[in-house]
């Protein structure tokens, strides 16, 4: 029922790219887009484990890091969810219906499902950091019976700034999970929460011995997560967090995502808070 | 007959308060409930009272004159307004309902009073609003930051 992939990749094959085409592109933000990609071989999309990435190539621009955004369960579509932060992901954000790209991977480590069944989960994003947590959302829901409560917990700067505004809409109206959606600045007509994501774990009911947290979005955002989660009576080794560097052969041969003693690329993305946590505060790490 | 101590003391204010205090403070308490749309107080009003929410959600709100900024919510568990504790005990910001909500107002003079004469219960009051003022201070700051928009 865990989803499964084969391990990261090691061989030849690792740094060959697969023709991907572009199936749909969905606007989320002024800056963000999602992209549904096909193989074109027309054999079946990889597995993957939510929380691995993939390498996407813009053939003639580059290559960048994505974490896959996409239902584990469907095989026939790898969907990634892209923020311009610059020229390469420009080039994803601005492909049309019909575009190929180059997709490597998918790589690293996921988030621990496994280790999550029948315990409770509470799940805490910031902006961007809920595309490598959808998945995980997805599995949960489709096999809602192997978890306990399930809290998640969603922040952006605006309500402009939300990603998957409709699955969230439709996520909280069926109730399957206990969905809190926050901003730190209401627009007019917004009538639901206002404030910090992390503000609002210390009015969840939690059972910390059966408890297991997962939180992806700003360092700065993360680190105070695992402070309340602690405060709230959970070790950081309940903790599981997804790292974002500069990952560029994704195989632990560059070094590029070097952090500390992890490359992120094969240790990662997703570390356990007690492993990667004193390292958070040290500067130009 | 019936108090409000169950309903008191299954709040997360109440959590660390020794039974006695919880005791005192079900004689300042009264059940509330406000609808969708309707003020809590607001702002400059006298702070005559501050609210433990049972369920809801209120907002604190600024009105300038072209809109209304909300700062933040506020929901089941969680406190609402300490200026009833600093003179002039006025309110800063307007509060507003923003769904149906059912709240336990704590009447500031009874609290004022008793903690006047109990200096043990105005010290575990304080000890509790000193913790929720330093949490919104922090997370204020998280907000501040700005932080959905730096890379990392």
């Amino acid at each position: 029922m865990t989803p499964t992939a084969e391990p990261p990749a090691t061989g030849p094959s690792a740094f060959l790219p697969r023709s991907f085409r572009v199936a749909a592109v969905h606007r989320e933000t002024a800056e963000t887009r999602t992209l549904e990609l096909q193989p074109v071989d027309g054999r079946p999309a990889p597995a993957f484990v939510p929380g691995q990435f993939t390498m996407v190539y813009v053939f003639g621009v580059g290559e960048v890091p994505m974490s896959i955004t996409g239902d584990p369960a469907r095989d026939d579509r790898l969907v990634h969810t892209v923020r311009v932060v610059g020229a390469v992901s420009r080039a994803i954000a601005g492909l049309r219906r019909g575009a190929e790209i180059g997709i490597r991977g998918p790589f690293g480590r996921g988030w621990p499902l496994t280790e999550a069944l029948g315990r409770d989960l509470i799940i805490v994003a910031g902006g961007v950091g809920l595309a490598p947590l959808r998945p995980v959302i997805y599995h949960v829901r489709a096999h809602r019976a192997a978890f306990g409560r399930v809290s998640v917990l969603y922040g952006a700067r605006t309500p402009d700034e939300l990603l998957y505004r409709r699955e969230l809409a439709r996520w909280r109206r069926d109730g399957a999970i206990d969905l809190q959606v926050t901003v730190d600045r209401a627009s007019a007509g917004w009538t639901g929460l206002v404030g910090v994501p992390t503000l609002r774990l210390r009015q969840l009911t939690i059972d910390p011995a059966r408890t297991l947290a997962l939180t992806c979005g700003p360092e700065v955002m993360m680190r105070y997560a695992v402070r309340e989660l602690e405060h709230c009576g959970l070790d950081a080794a309940q903790v599981h967090l997804s790292m974002e560097r500069n990952m560029q052969c994704a195989v632990g041969l560059c070094g590029h995502c070097q952090f500390g003693p992890d490359f992120l690329c094969r240790s990662g993305p997703v570390l356990r808070a007690d492993r990667v946590l004193p390292r958070l505060a040290i500067r130009e790490l | 007959m019936d108090t409000l101590e169950p309903l008191l003391a299954a709040h997360p204010f109440a959590r660390h308060l020794s039974a006695a205090h919880l005791h005192v403070l079900v004689g300042c308490a009264r059940n509330v409930r406000f609808d969708a749309g309707q003020f809590v107080f607001r702002e400059g009003e006298r702070a005559d009272a501050f609210y433990l929410i049972r369920d809801g959600c209120i907002a604190l709100e600024v009105a300038t004159p072209t809109t209304t900024l909300t700062m933040m919510t506020l929901g089941a568990g969680e406190v609402l307004g300490w200026s009833w504790l600093f003179p002039p005990y006025r309110w800063k910001f307007d509060a507003r309902a923003v769904e149906p909500t059912r709240a336990i107002a704590l009447d500031a003079q009874c609290l004022r009073t008793k903690s006047e004469t109990d200096h043990d219960l105005g010290y575990e009051l304080l000890k509790q609003f000193a913790l929720m003022v330093e949490q919104r201070l922090h997370a204020t700051r998280l907000q501040l930051l700005n932080a959905y928009d730096a890379n990392g």
